[in-house]
């Protein structure tokens, strides 16, 4: 299924447009669909079993609730005129050709439900509008294909009233879960967070065992003591990050690179063992419960721990949901310190240093790497770091401007706003839809391959822990290698000086072929 | 009797599109929007909402982004709509308010360009695989009763002409409820059948996208949730009493 492999472009090799619409092909991922959660699952996180007898009544049922409950979903619902804007904006529709990948078409696999029982014209003119009941072939599709979206929101960028396939993926899961068919790989993981505080089932023993190796081999390689604290009371700033980080390559050595910016400045920082997880995969299942849930375990952590801050890590869809749904659903953070933004991201924790001086660099460091960035989709459309809008843009590549002398972007309408998705996104990451995570990366990896041609650029750098598992994963099949995917924090780790670091003899380190599979249930 | 029944059908159409748009409206503001989920980058205050709403309506920005084609052929057919809607205030108004007098020329053209912007949309509806595929029957019949909306508008103009002092009348008429005769013309019938049907129609189809626009919260709520905490009534009351709580 790869065509290109090109480490090393031959020069004038012509490179697909990433954009490039492919010929419709219909049915072409009609069989993709992800393993069903099991019954212990389903119910560990407040959902049936399995299929219930009346799951169709029930179904519908769920959607009319959702629709009244939501102006989003109706509003979108109602709205779309099947104008075709959104129709070439879905990575996997431009890497597989399934027309039930394009987003209208995806939401059509549920307004055509939401009108036929919810609409007068869908009632009674159902073929005229498109109009279907549900079915089980009906339900087995919306299994498929709502599986079948990142939930990135590029089609809400390009559509004239901002409907968001999103919004409309995340309902058709809810549904789905309320009827006791939902998706393993999202349901379990929530409900190891529930109970252990991560993605992982790291618990507190191995943690703190994880990060007390992980202080000693940054004292053997940099000859500074820098910490990495677990549940430490009174601690100005508790760490929120993705689980990855504590395990898979290339994101710990970003948590590396938090911890040396907290160290070089002398912050008083904390993990928590009880909130030992950012992601929030309540978000990709449509559950507000399932999300506000997790997120009280953050709040009560803060709490217990009595820190004044909550920074969150390197990781798009808990930026997201940290962002813009934190203090709705856990608030109000009356207890933090309110001079800091509730929360705050690693990166403009980081930029704020660097603006102010505080860091010390040798770019140099980094000069076997010739860098560019994916802007993660959740950070890009669904929240903004710094002061300014489209500060999510800037403050990451101002970072690795900052400790890396060749950086290029990637095409112009492949990037910031226009950003294509990893692949992986949304809750698909699970190795069951690696044939869709391959195929949905084309766009971002043709992406790459330009700049790679054209600017000899050897490493992409992400902020979120999806993206830098998925890349990990597919980057070989576009010719690259796993390890080409790196964290921002990792080029700051990579490139800052510590006070009473060792010199010399260090520039390169060869490490991190093999780790990078360990945390495929990493968020 | 064709008076009367093209009476009772205008005010019959009008009521329900007017409660039509009223109720959708209505339902829409009442409807809660629990989570801020602003399309970013956003604009941080509600003026700057109110400016990018503005360039979405105006200048379709979004959907300029997306396809030039579809916005050069959507903008043309709405741009051309508003001043056609303009131009007929004259049938509705006596004396005919002086800009209205001002603009009939610019009305008349915009009307060829609504026309050519319809058949526009519909032949990448026909022609464009994507498109195609995406389109039910009421899509493709909601371009052709436009067109011929206008197409038997301007055939009054250029082909068959009708009287519109008489037309004029019969509308005033409706207005101040002193019912004037309408002319059995047949053009004319059929361009007022047409109106009719697409009064009836509009709010109970995807033709009243317009007020989704505004009520859409990616495009209308601004990007301000660390400044302002977001409370949606439906989540005022705890969803379940505290974290792990259940376990």
């Amino acid at each position: 299924m790869v065509e290109l492999k090109i480490r090393q472009p031959v020069p004038g090799e012509e490179i697909p447009d990433p954009a490039a619409i492919p010929a419709l092909v219909p049915g072409a991922m009609a069989h993709s669909r992800p393993y069903l959660a099991s019954p212990e699952h389903q119910e560990a996180i407040g959902f049936p079993g399995e299929l219930v007898d009346d799951w169709k009544e029930r179904a519908i049922g769920k959607l009319g609730e959702l629709v009244a409950n939501s102006r989003a979903l109706r509003v979108y619902l109602d709205t779309c005129v099947k104008c075709g804007a959104c129709t070439d904006k879905c990575h996997y529709f431009l890497g597989t050709g399934d027309p039930k990948n394009m987003p209208v078409a995806r939401q059509d696999l549920l307004r055509k439900v939401y009108r036929r029982y919810f609409t007068f014209a869908g009632k009674y003119f159902p073929w005229l509008v498109g109009a279907e009941d549900l079915t089980e072939e009906v339900l087995d599709e919306w299994y498929s294909y709502f599986h079948q979206c990142s939930q990135c929101r590029r089609c809400s960028v390009y559509c004239p009233y901002g409907i968001d396939t999103a919004e409309v993926s995340m309902a058709a899961r809810e549904i789905m879960d309320s009827v006791g068919k939902g998706q393993k790989y999202c349901n379990e993981i929530i409900g190891k967070v529930m109970k252990f505080g991560n993605n992982l089932g790291l618990q507190e023993k191995a943690h703190r065992a994880t990060l007390e190796d992980l202080e000693e081999d940054i004292e053997d390689e940099t000859g500074v003591a820098v910490r990495l604290p677990l549940d430490e009371k009174g601690a100005d700033i508790l760490l929120v990050t993705p689980s990855a980080d504590f395990f898979a390559e290339p994101h710990i050595d970003g948590l590396i690179g938090y911890a040396k910016v907290f160290h070089h400045v002398g912050a008083s920082w904390t993990i928590s063992s009880y909130a030992s997880e950012a992601a929030n995969f309540g978000m990709f299942i449509g559950s507000q419960d399932n999300m506000r849930e997790l997120m009280l375990r953050i709040r009560k952590a803060a709490e217990d721990l009595g820190v004044k801050r909550i920074i969150f890590g390197e990781c798009g869809h808990a930026w997201r949901a940290a962002y813009n749904f934190l203090d709705t659903l856990a608030g109000p953070f009356d207890f933090l310190d309110r001079r800091y933004p509730v929360p705050q991201h690693i990166c403009e924790y980081t930029y704020d240093l660097i603006q102010k001086g505080a860091l010390n660099f040798d770019k140099s460091l980094n000069d076997d790497i010739r860098l560019t960035f994916h802007d993660s989709c959740n950070v890009s459309r669904a929240s903004r770091m710094g002061d300014k809008p489209g500060g999510q843009y800037e403050i990451p590549r101002a970072i690795l401007r900052a400790v890396c002398n060749h950086f290029y972007d990637m095409p112009a309408d492949t990037i910031r706003e226009a950003t294509f998705c990893c692949g992986g996104g949304g809750g698909l990451l699970t190795d069951d839809l690696l044939e869709l995570r391959i195929k949905g990366a084309q766009p971002r990896m043709r992406a790459m391959q330009q700049v790679a041609q054209d600017h000899g650029v050897t490493h992409i750098a992400a902020i979120c822990a999806i993206c830098k598992t998925q890349f990990a994963k597919v980057m070989p099949e576009y010719g690259f290698e796993m390890d080409d995917v790196v964290s921002v924090h990792q080029m700051v780790s990579n490139a800052i000086l510590l006070d009473g670091q060792n010199t010399g003899g260090e520039e390169d380190d060869e490490d991190g072929e093999d780790g990078a599979e360990r945390a495929v249930s990493g968020g | 009797m064709l008076t009367s029944l093209y009476a009772v059908l205008f005010y019959g159409a009008t009521m329900v599109l007017v409660a039509g748009i009223a109720y959708r409206v209505w339902q829409y503001s009442t409807t809660p929007a629990p989570l801020k989920i602003p399309t970013t980058p956003a604009p941080l205050t509600r003026g700057g909402v109110a400016v990018r709403l503005a360039r979405e309506v105006v200048l379709f920005e979004s959907l300029f982004k997306a396809n030039k084609w579809i916005w050069l052929f959507g903008w043309v057919f709405h741009a051309g709509l508003l001043l056609v809607l303009m131009r007929h205030l004259r049938y509705f108004t006596e004396p005919v308010w002086g800009w209205v007098v001002l603009m009939q020329p610019a009305g008349l053209y915009a009307s060829f360009a609504m026309v050519a912007g319809l058949l526009g949309l519909w032949a990448r509806r026909i022609f464009v695989p994507r498109i195609r595929y995406i389109s039910a029957p009421s899509d493709h019949l909601m371009l052709a009763l436009l067109i011929a909306i206008g197409v038997s508008g301007l055939a009054m103009r250029y082909v068959a002409r009708t009287d519109i002092v008489a037309v004029k009348a019969f509308f005033l008429g409706l207005i101040y409820f002193d019912w004037q005769p309408l002319p059995a013309d047949p053009v004319l019938l059929i361009h007022l059948t047409l109106v009719v049907a697409l009064m009836v129609i509009f709010p109970v189809s995807k033709l009243l996208h317009g007020p989704g626009l505004f009520f859409s919260p990616s495009r209308n709520q601004p990007d301000d949730a660390r400044e302002r905490r977001h409370v949606a009534p439906s989540l005022t009351t705890p969803l379940r009493a505290e974290a792990g709580a259940k376990r």
